[in-house]
């Protein structure tokens, strides 16, 4: 799958995506009214990944919803990613995503470089809980919960997720960081804080979907730093049914997805995996 | 990896009014075309043509907004952050160039004409500005050996008329393989369609707001094709295919707005 924040701003890219061979497209992030996001500089390409604070640019749900129609085009399942500043206002935006024709919502509770959006509300799990329940009572679409690692117990979110209805958990989101310039004495981004993607995430990912798997009985999608088979064989023996990819497209372009898949496949047919369903969470067998 | 090489500035020129050049200490190795993402601390950071390439090189803008103010502000001394070059530049292909520039356009044509002439290739340049201050680099260019076609809206120098009207007159008394065109869109629309009548292989320069400039944040967006990384140098078959060429871009937001 494509994950959020990367090459789906407009319908035609997600399109491009869809056909260069993810299995389903998440929508860049979309609120009721429009945002600019943060002033540039808002990426700083750092070693074994990106730091960004975009501040969640996007042009308002109801101005997207003829790009969710394009990529529709793809013939793959589009997931609307939502955001709000309150509970009330997330479920405005999935109600309009799902009208305008997404086959889920993934709820952004995670994004930590905008102020009063994300983080702020997906970092306690009595907000999580309500966040989902009220999205729930209003669409009957799948809702997905995408989840902060920038938090002492994601698995706790992830049960809060699942006791308000969530139909599946998507992790992690980027982790935060900052780099500074040395030479102008002050932080690259604008922002000053942004969020970490990339190689550099994998294993606190992975461990995330561990923990995780063990404390929920829904779906969990992986992500973050996937860039090959293997890392995503990480992320479905730790429990996950689905991956995503972003940041690797910097390095890899669209062909990412066809060569992920092709690896998968290799790997299957070496190992006697019948489906993918047969290697999720089976790194969990050797527990004791 | 640093994420920007930080450069001081060495100097900077006036090309035109609104229009300047900032020489950099450092080297920068590009194509003609490509672009850096110029970091102006504390302001503001925006995609440039290199307008000068290799060392003590060189960026040119137009003074638009707060950022390209702050940086026409700067001494010889300040620092600034740079990261690229990025995108696809000019590709010098064929015996014959006719190269086309429209206004600050001129920032990356300059460099390719130079380039062109230096690997053996003979080169035309139409040039056109809406005024005659607002010519830029034209003797730079004659100083390589091109030869020089200039217009100007008003008539103020040369012919009077767009740089596609002085360009097609250019194209029809010659035998010209390859065209390279920048400047504003409505210019390149008009010299694609120069290109696609007359069948000649055209590379075009294409200009978006630019967030990420590597590919991945989706605000250069052109029917699903990427200025950064795709471009900012297109293919005639390319241009052709765009439906939102001369139409519409992105705006800070992603929200699709008509083309200024």
């Amino acid at each position: 799958m494509l994950a959020s924040g990367i090459l789906n701003e407009t319908g035609k890219s997600m399109l491009e995506v869809a056909r260069a061979g993810a299995g389903a497209i998440v929508t860049k992030s979309l609120g009721i009214a429009e945002r600019s996001g943060h002033p540039n500089p808002c990426i700083a390409e750092i070693e074994c990944g990106l730091l960004n604070a975009m501040g969640l640019p996007n042009p308002g749900v109801k101005a997207y919803a003829d790009d969710i129609k394009e990529a529709k085009a793809g013939g793959v399942p589009v997931f609307g990613s939502a955001i709000g500043g309150s509970p009330e206002e997330i479920a405005e935006v999935a109600v309009a995503l799902s009208a305008a024709g997404v086959d889920a919502v993934e709820l952004n509770l995670s994004c930590p470089h905008a102020k009063g959006y994300g983080v702020e509300i997906g970092s306690s799990p009595e907000k999580v809980r309500e966040v989902c329940g009220g999205v729930k009572s209003m669409i009957d679409i799948p809702v997905f919960a995408k989840l902060t690692p920038n938090t002492s117990s994601i698995a706790s979110l992830a049960s809060a997720a699942e006791e308000g209805g969530a139909d599946g958990i998507v992790a992690i989101n980027t982790l935060k960081g900052m780099t500074i310039c040395p030479e102008l004495k002050m932080p690259v981004l604008s922002n000053r804080i942004g969020g970490l993607s990339g190689p550099a995430i994998r294993s606190v990912g992975v461990r995330c979907v561990f923990e995780i798997f063990e404390a929920v009985n829904i779906p969990v999608i992986g992500v973050g730093g996937i860039s090959t088979a293997r890392d995503a064989l990480e992320y479905i023996m730790a429990g996950a049914q689905a991956v995503q990819i972003g940041t690797a497209i910097r390095s890899q372009g669209t062909a990412v997805f066809a060569d992920v898949c092709v690896g998968l496949s290799d790997f299957m047919s070496e190992n006697g995996y019948k489906s993918v369903s047969d290697m999720v969470g089976v790194a969990h067998v050797a527990d004791t | 990896m640093p994420t920007h090489r930080i450069l001081a500035i060495t100097g900077q020129t006036d090309e035109a009014p609104d229009c300047r050049t900032v020489r950099l200490d450092g080297a920068m190795d590009a194509q003609p075309g490509q672009f850096v993402m110029v970091w102006v601390p504390g302001r503001d950071e925006f995609p440039m043509s290199v307008s000068y390439i290799g060392d003590n090189f060189g960026v040119t803008y137009r003074i638009v907004g707060n950022g390209t103010r702050s940086l026409s502000a700067m001494n010889p001394g300040d620092k600034i952050g740079i990261r690229g070059p990025y995108g696809r530049g000019f590709e010098i292909t064929g015996r014959r160039m006719l190269a086309i520039a429209g206004g600050t356009g001129m920032a990356s044509i300059a460099p390719l004409v130079e380039k062109a002439v230096e690997s053996g290739v003979e080169v035309d340049l139409a040039l056109g500005a809406k005024t005659a201050p607002e010519l830029i680099m034209r003797g730079r260019c004659e100083e390589a050996g091109a030869k020089v076609h200039v217009s100007t809206d008003d008539g103020s120098a040369g012919m009077k008329g767009l740089a596609t009207d002085i360009a097609a007159k250019v194209l029809d008394g010659g035998d010209f393989d390859s065209v390279c065109a920048c400047g504003p869109e409505r210019m390149t629309t008009g010299v694609l369609d120069l290109a696609q009548k007359r069948g000649l292989p055209l590379q075009a320069s294409l200009e978006r707001y630019m967030k990420c400039g590597i590919g991945v944040c989706d605000s250069c967006a052109i029917d699903g094709k990427h200025v950064c990384v795709d471009g900012p140098v297109f293919s005639r078959e390319v241009l052709a295919s765009l439906t939102d060429l001369g139409r519409t871009r992105l705006s800070i937001s992603g929200r699709r707005v008509p083309l200024d």
